[in-house]
């Protein structure tokens, strides 16, 4: 790669090498991390008189309120207030969109641990104290709690929906071979490792000032507004990082702000809410679980000729965002395979679960798994390497419209990374070496597998592509940074201040990082879908462009040159043969009143997406990926180790790289975690949350992680009009542990090669043990599926 | 990768000194906080004498009466490490630690690491390896880090995997947090472990991979 022949590599000005993007520089708050100085909410110095607010919680899962006694809770001392349904001046709703979420429970509970009130008190002891002495009395009904129930119940979150292209029933009758099955895909808790917090601060007139820990500061200003009864214009919500979000914190946030505001705004004091790590995990919503139905027919190459898969997802009590979840799984049914016939629906079923929601990926691992599982389906059926049976189906020129009606531009790029990744892993002969380690071990079994990613980037709801930012250059050269993009720990921060340092052509120390704020930048998407980058990135650009150009004419004015012939680097501008400082010509457009502030706006181009007719152009452009994983798994006792892992990634050409390998290796453990030992169990009877903290839930740690762990980037450039051709990053890496999932699959199957692998998701070793013994004919007593 | 919980790894726990007991005060109402008892802690080298309820944790403590933030509330549980602090120069879950037992002992935190404005070489090659995402469980890591390290803990890459399993990254930024610690303890990877060990590797691996997909485009696959 050489850069000086590249257009993408050269400074806004032309000519001279960047400075500041491509280079991996480390995250914005770095210093302050290492040194516990990065404040997040619960580290803000709190004002005088802040009162702790605990949540009261139902007991039951689903039936309705006949009794709410809260005499005892409001004599408890130390309590100021509690806070119910009857309490909120507006509506008594925190969804996102669809109404169906209610700040407090009022004739009915719908899940186990919904909220009912909230207990104001002095301090957080008493206040969790007081919540538990309230007296409820609910007439229970049975829970709904798997998909199973809800199917019998035919209830749903949202109507059924479903695409297709072609005549997939002839096609599966005609195909020369047929499968089909079923598989099960557990959710996935957020385990962020800041819990959900808030702190309210009442203002004047029912103004309030909320800091929220947040994906999504607009939907919290405009949900307390809502709430509250007030124009968003009297409520501020500000966020400058969160301790992770993963999804979590895009619409579950909301509901925590609105109850500190709500309490701000009636007692005139500051309220704090930090939920507890059980609460936290009772009250919010998770990834998606599915049931997946489905039927292919194949030749004997397996290449498919028709599929058509129901996909059955566990929505929880309300609708959330399960419309845009449960479509993005629709999306990513076929990963990076062509189906010449095809059918997908959908059931958005009810469960008396807490409402599930957004999770990195957001729908779209789940529908990846479950066809990575139907290509080991068919390579078990034919006999043919796995490997083997994706390139027969992978997407080619020809072969590449997806069953959504959208062509895949970048066959070429897929392609390359499969088969860049097969030779650099030693794919090939790695497979000989294991079969050859399993026909000598009877025991420890070895599998590999090598998985490809292909992801949309691009909301599906078409408003939220858009993104806003205010830039200000202050008269002794300095910059002040805001944009609608909030920093979880994705580098989100560092890479737009990269981006506008390059710009000003000015150190990245000259460009002062603000917190996300409605005050500066309104009606904003959350920060999600990987879109940060592309979004706010381009906004912030756009913004410090302009004022960039006021100050080239100014500078074109006092040295009387053509405004074209001004460049800025290096802390310079150059008009000419003169030069100064860049700070002396902010100073200098001051004194000739040139406006130094600018707010940018983009919207991203080119992409459509009709729901009823299911056509269009949805996605901006796709991101790909695959890995290579290898495990071991003990067959007798279900334990394993992920021995070896490779990947290679398109991020296009990266802003930088640093941030961006973090973000791949990252994605990978999580994912990995969602299929290997993360499993959330809810009592079948009365539908609690039996996996409510680290002592019940494994999320991975440090000896997890692969000892041979092999990450790097793939060569390429966006060939849409990204900010610096990059891609964005943030999704797409949790889809490679799919290769995990279905390494330890062919594991097992080792164990029996004429037989398929009965192995759902989470793969734990209990479930591989499962595996293992019906395998060997020996099948374990049926566990009751929570 | 099953073999370990989460709290495998979790830093020693010191024993808990539990202060006078009083029958009277034990049987009072919850709702009454017990009286105040009287401790010396010295933190970062600052003694502080204190009067905390003998219910107050350590962490607690450390956040709310001494304003020093930067050991965080991950769990609660002592399961995730965010809490870590040293006490006479071991590794404790401050969020399971007593206030009053730690009276007339030494305790450490990330605010009191760097010394005279130099970073820690933990601190350092965290930030050289890039070792955070979020950053919230970072305090910890470090703190445990040094923890394992003065424990003589940090034998060889298995160790630092297994001693480091107490604390829990989200982000998965395990592999730099690895590297960090084996750039500070001088420990070689494991014979195949992770290539790369921080910031630089990006660039490097870029090329390295640019050159693999460019020299042998095409040659591979079905």
């Amino acid at each position: 790669m050489n850069i000086r022949h590249d257009p993408d590599d050269a400074s806004p000005d032309g000519g001279e090498p960047l400075r500041h993007v491509r280079k991996p520089l480390p995250h914005d708050s770095a210093r302050r991390h290492v040194q516990g100085a990065a404040d997040y909410i619960d580290d803000v110095r709190e004002p005088q008189g802040t009162l702790q607010v605990a949540i009261g919680m139902s007991p039951k899962a689903r039936g309705t309120i006949r009794g709410l006694d809260l005499a005892a809770v409001r004599a408890h001392p130390g309590v100021v207030r509690v806070l119910t349904a009857a309490d909120i001046p507006g509506a008594n709703d925190v969804s996102p969109a669809m109404g169906d979420d209610p700040m407090f429970a009022t004739d009915r509970v719908s899940f186990h641990g919904q909220a009912l009130f909230a207990v104001l008190a002095e301090t957080r002891d008493a206040a969790r104290r007081a919540a538990a002495k309230a007296v409820v009395e609910i007439a229970e009904e049975r829970p709904s709690v798997t998909v199973e129930d809800a199917l019998a119940r035919e209830e749903a979150v949202l109507p059924d929906y479903g695409f297709g292209r072609g005549e997939v029933e002839p096609a599966l009758v005609g195909a020369p071979h047929r499968l089909e099955g079923s598989l099960r895909i557990g959710g996935q808790e957020h385990f962020y490792l800041e819990g959900q917090a808030a702190l309210a601060t009442p203002g004047e007139e029912g103004d309030v000032h909320v800091l929220s820990s947040t994906q999504h500061p607009t939907e919290v200003q405009h949900v307390i507004a809502r709430v509250l009864g007030l124009p968003d214009a009297f409520v501020t919500c500000e966020v400058r990082r969160m301790g992770g979000g993963f999804g979590g914190k895009e619409s579950q946030a909301t509901q925590w702000a609105a109850i500190a505001a709500l309490g701000a705004h009636l007692t005139k004091r500051p309220c704090k809410v930090r939920l507890d790590r059980d609460d936290d995990f009772a009250l919010t919503g998770k990834r998606h679980d599915f049931r997946c139905d489905w039927r292919v027919g194949f030749d004997g190459e397996g290449a498919i000729a028709g599929f058509a898969v129901t996909h059955n997802a566990r929505c929880g009590y309300s609708a959330d965002l399960s419309q845009g979840v449960v479509d993005r799984t629709m999306f990513h049914t076929d990963n990076s395979y062509y189906f010449p016939a095809v059918r997908i629906d959908t059931r958005r079923l009810l469960t008396n679960t807490v409402s599930n929601t957004a999770f990195r990926g957001f729908g779209g691992p789940q529908g990846m798994l479950m066809i990575e599982h139907v290509m080991d389906r068919i390579a078990w059926a034919t006999g043919r390497d796995p490997l083997d049976v994706r390139y027969a189906n992978l997407y080619r020129p020809g072969r590449d419209v997806t069953p959504y009606g959208q062509t895949v531009e970048e066959t070429d790029t897929l392609r390359a990374i499969v088969e860049t990744l097969e030779r650099t892993s030693g794919y090939r002969t790695r497979r000989a070496a294991i079969a050859a380690f399993n026909g000598r071990s009877k025991t420890l079994k070895k599998g590999i597998s090598l998985t490809p990613v292909k992801f949309g980037i691009s909301f599906t709801l078409m408003h939220l592509n858009q993104a806003g930012a205010l830039v200000h250059v202050y008269q002794d050269g300095s910059v002040h940074l805001n944009h609608g993009g909030t920093e979880m720990g994705q580098g989100l921060y560092q890479k737009i201040a990269q981006v506008v340092a390059e710009e000003f052509g000015i150190a990245i120390e000259r460009v002062r990082i603000t917190a996300t704020s409605t005050g500066k930048v309104p009606n904003t998407a959350p920060t999600a879908a990987s879109s940060g980058t592309d979004l706010n990135g381009m906004a912030a650009r756009i913004a410090a462009g302009k004022i960039k150009a006021r100050m080239a004419a100014r500078a074109a004015a006092r040295f009387g040159v053509a405004a074209e012939e001004v460049t800025f680097r290096d802390d310079r501008v150059f008009a000419g043969n003169e030069s100064l400082p860049f700070g002396e010509l902010a100073k200098d457009c001051v004194l000739h009143r040139v406006h130094l502030s600018e707010a940018g706006f983009y919207k991203t181009p080119t992409i459509s997406w009709d729901r009823a007719a299911a056509k269009g152009r949805p996605f901006l452009y796709f991101a790909f990926g695959a890995a290579c994983s290898e495990v071991l798994v003990d067959t007798l006792t279900g334990e394993y180790k992920v021995t070896r892992v490779d990947i290679l990634h398109d991020v296009g050409r990266s802003i930088n790289p640093a941030i961006d390998i973090g973000q791949i290796e990252g994605g990978f453990v999580q994912g990995m975690g969602w299929l290997t030992t993360e499993e959330l169990v809810y009592d079948a009877e009365t539908g609690r949350l039996r996996t409510h903290a680290p002592s019940t839930y494994k999320i991975p740690v440090a000896s997890d992680v692969p000892e041979d762990f092999r990450v790097a980037l793939f060569p390429n450039a966006n060939r849409e009009e990204t900010i610096y051709r990059s891609k964005a990053v943030g999704e797409p890496p949790i889809m490679l542990a799919n290769s995990v999932f279905c390494a330890l699959a062919d594991a097992v199957h080792a164990l029996d090669p004429g037989k398929p692998v009965p192995l759902d998701a989470p793969a734990t070793p209990e479930a591989v043990l499962r595996a293992c013994q019906a395998l060997r004919g020996r099948p374990l007593p049926e566990r009751a599926i929570g | 990768m099953s073999e370990t919980t989460t709290g495998a790894g979790a830093p020693a726990r010191e024993p808990v000194r539990a202060p006078a007991r009083d029958s009277a005060r034990d049987d009072a109402s919850p709702g009454v906080p017990p009286a105040a008892h009287p401790v010396r802690l010295t933190v970062n080298g600052e003694a502080h004498d204190l009067a905390v309820d003998p219910r107050a944790t350590l962490l607690d403590t450390l956040r709310e009466r001494l304003r020093l933030t930067g050991a965080k509330k991950g769990c609660e549980h002592g399961s995730c490490g965010a809490c870590t602090v040293l006490v006479d120069g071991r590794r404790v879950v401050s969020c399971l630690a007593l206030a009053v037992a730690c009276d007339g002992r030494e305790v450490t935190t990330i605010e009191g690491l760097a010394a005279g404005g130099r970073l820690h070489p933990l601190q350092q090659a965290f930030l050289d390896a890039d070792a955070f995402q979020c950053g919230y469980c970072t305090p910890g890591q470090i703190m445990s880090g040094v923890g394992l390290m003065a424990e003589g803990r940090a034998r060889d890459d298995a160790s630092l995997r297994d001693e480091l399993s107490g604390n829990l990254c989200r982000c998965g930024a395990y592999p730099n947090i690895l590297a960090a610690l084996r750039r500070t303890t001088g420990i070689e990877p494991a014979p195949d472990a992770t290539r790369g060990d921080d910031r630089l590797r990006a660039a490097a691996g870029v090329d390295e991979i640019a050159r693999d997909a460019r020299d042998g485009a095409g040659q591979g696959g079905a």
